[in-house]
């Protein structure tokens, strides 16, 4: 095992002499380092020799050691002696006193009403942003719609296969057990009126006009949405977006149309599928409450209406475009650096899931209004 | 210096990715302190031979001894003390890219010394010096250019002063005065420190001035056509490909 030592002495004439030996390497000199820097800081005034006559190795950690005592700020001087003229060498590629020398910008603090005015600004130019963007899918999706022949089919099934049917287990999933707890939550106080029947009323009502559709919308923007933003993004990184517009190819035409035509095609299917398997739980659950699958089915076929099914099935549509397009656009925003793609990720599926609740909402109203 | 002892040796290394071989019964030794250049046309295997030497991918036949141990049998300790033994710097740079230079050139410090923080930046800075970049020590690797992202990449292979360096295509994407800097630097380390250098590189200028020896791949044999001191290859050589690799280069220059 090779360690390093030191040995402070003081000679005749006023100098401190440190003397340095061993190995000089990053395991061996903690020992030494702060002993040596203190043994040259405390004297200031004088002068100091660093005899490095017994150091048999010196490798980048021990040449750090010695520049770290030629940089010290002191009036008298420090020399380093007798240092092999191999190591001397690696020691001569430093100026001790450059090592601190900065270009890097500094990180402006600034005072709360500017980082508010700021935010607001930024929020200011995304929501211009994505109004660009909107514009820009329209005009891409509607050239699409007039000239059908240039859109890339082949990649608009392979976009359905991964929105729709891949997410078919996991929109099953969460539908059936939605349907069932939700079943079950409101069976047991209404079974105390003897009205557990009605219970098949609103599973029905609940699912058609509303949660088979929202269900589906959440999944689309936790799976599919940030798939996109993720794949776009990845593809920012690596200058694949540039290319495609230095080859006077369109990224929205490219890349956009192709993902909200097969999120369009996909999401009402899916949601289709959510609804049914929905109720399929509630039936389930009213099962274990003694009320036969016949009588379900009779209980929902009375109480839900074809305007009921389509008011809640239209939003699909909508949603998909809104959610395809905002995974779609945080991709396209995303800067350089490892943890961009991450970031336009998280902010797809957070603004996807933002638009839901407003689309919703929106479409809340307009149902009241227009008495449906 | 143990100048002259084997540090590095390939030994019937067969290599290849899912089950097509690009590299077949390759055999050949690094000598401590030696500037090993490897050399050849695009798709030869020059980055597969590097990469199955530093244990990155198994191998499909074959040993590779670093330093007296095998990497492709070492586990555990036995490996980690073989990944100590050298440092490698990526086609890419592959700094890590939510970390400032100096992060990325403090962090094998930070896990495999007992130095200070004060110490270790003290250290990455002078790392950093070395390749030029001591003003950059604050920004993060988007925020400085492609060649400089490649200096900070040899800094922190260099970081824990390792006994081998590995570097794949060092000087591609830089100016000729860095890249002769670089070159410097190489020479030095390895005369001053004994530090072994693997290089795979294209640069005929570069190689002239560093390397001690080099060996050419070749795609059609899958393996090592030329070995030895790159001017006598230039002048002795008598295979075709090695002829007109070296003077079409050095057509090319002239021209």
């Amino acid at each position: 095992m090779s360690t390093a030592a030191l040995a402070v002495s003081e000679a005749p004439d006023g100098r401190r002499v440190l003397a340095l030996s061993g190995t000089l390497d990053a395991e061996t000199i903690p020992v030494v380092w702060r002993d040596a820097l203190r043994a040259v800081t405390e004297a200031p005034t004088r002068p100091v020799v660093v005899d490095a006559a017994g150091v048999e190795y010196c490798d980048g950690a021990g040449i750090a050691l010695l520049v770290d005592l030629l940089r010290q700020p002191r009036q008298a001087p420090v020399e380093v002696a007798n240092l092999n003229p191999s190591f001397d060498a690696l020691l001569k590629q430093f100026d001790p006193h450059d090592l601190d020398h900065d270009l890097d910008p500094e990180v402006a603090r600034r005072p709360a009403i500017e980082e508010l005015g700021r935010t607001t600004a930024i929020m200011w130019r995304d929501m211009r942003t994505q109004i660009e963007f909107v514009g820009q899918a329209t005009a891409a999706l509607a050239s699409a719609i007039r000239h059908p022949t240039t859109i890339r089919w082949r990649d608009v099934w392979v976009v359905c296969e991964r929105v729709g049917a891949d997410a078919l287990p996991i929109v099953a999933l969460i539908s059936f057990l939605f349907g069932l707890i939700l079943s079950f939550q409101s069976a047991v106080p209404m079974r105390q009126y003897g009205a557990e029947v009605f219970v098949a009323d609103l599973i029905g009502l609940g699912m058609v006009r509303e949660m088979g559709t929202l269900l589906t919308a959440i999944i689309l923007a936790g799976r599919s949405g940030a798939a996109f933003a993720a794949e776009i993004g990845t593809m920012r990184v690596n200058q694949e977006i540039d290319a495609l517009t230095t080859m006077g190819i369109d990224p929205v035409r490219f890349l956009v149309t192709t993902r909200v035509i097969a999120a369009v095609l996909m999401t009402p299917l899916l949601s289709l599928f959510a609804m049914l398997i929905g109720m399929l739980g509630g039936a389930f659950t009213m099962l274990s409450f003694g009320i036969p699958f016949v009588t379900f089915v009779k209980e929902v076929e009375s109480a839900v209406s074809f305007t009921d099914f389509m008011s809640g099935w239209v939003k699909s549509f909508v949603f998909a475009i809104a959610i395809a397009g905002i995974g779609c656009l945080r991709g396209l925003q995303t800067s350089a650096g490892a943890s961009a793609v991450g970031d336009s990720t998280t902010r797809a599926v957070v603004s996807g899931l933002v638009l839901i609740v407003i689309i919703d909402g929106v479409f809340a109203v307009l149902y009241f209004f227009l008495d449906v | 210096m143990d100048s002259g002892e084997v540090i590095i040796r390939v030994e019937n290394l067969t290599a290849g990715y899912e089950g097509r071989t690009i590299l077949e019964n390759i055999n050949f030794e690094v000598r401590r302190g030696e500037v090993f250049v490897i050399l050849g046309g695009s798709g030869c295997g020059k980055s597969t031979l590097l990469k199955h030497m530093i244990g990155l991918y198994p191998v499909m036949s074959g040993h590779v001894w670093i330093d007296g141990h095998d990497i492709v049998t070492a586990e555990g300790a036995e490996n980690e003390a073989i990944l100590r033994t050298f440092g490698v710097m990526y086609q890419s740079g592959a700094l890590f890219g939510s970390m400032t230079l100096l992060e990325n050139v403090r962090l094998p410090m930070e896990t495999f010394t007992s130095l200070d923080m004060e110490q270790m930046d003290l250290l990455a800075r002078m790392k950093l010096s070395l390749v030029g970049l001591v003003q950059f020590t604050g920004h993060l690797p988007n925020e400085i250019s492609g060649g400089m992202q490649k200096r900070a990449a040899i800094a922190r292979a260099m970081a824990l002063d390792p006994q081998i360096l590995f570097l794949d295509e060092p000087s591609a994407g830089l100016d000729p005065i860095t890249s002769a800097e670089l070159d410097a630097l190489i020479r030095r380390l390895a005369d001053s420190l004994g530090v072994t250098f693997v290089i795979v590189t294209h640069e005929l200028a570069s190689i002239y001035a560093i390397a001690d020896r080099i060996i050419m791949l070749d795609k059609r044999v899958k393996g090592i056509i030329a070995d030895g001191d790159p001017r006598r290859m230039r002048d002795e050589s008598t295979d075709p490909y090695v002829r007109q690799f070296f003077h079409r280069q050095a057509e090319l220059a002239d021209a």
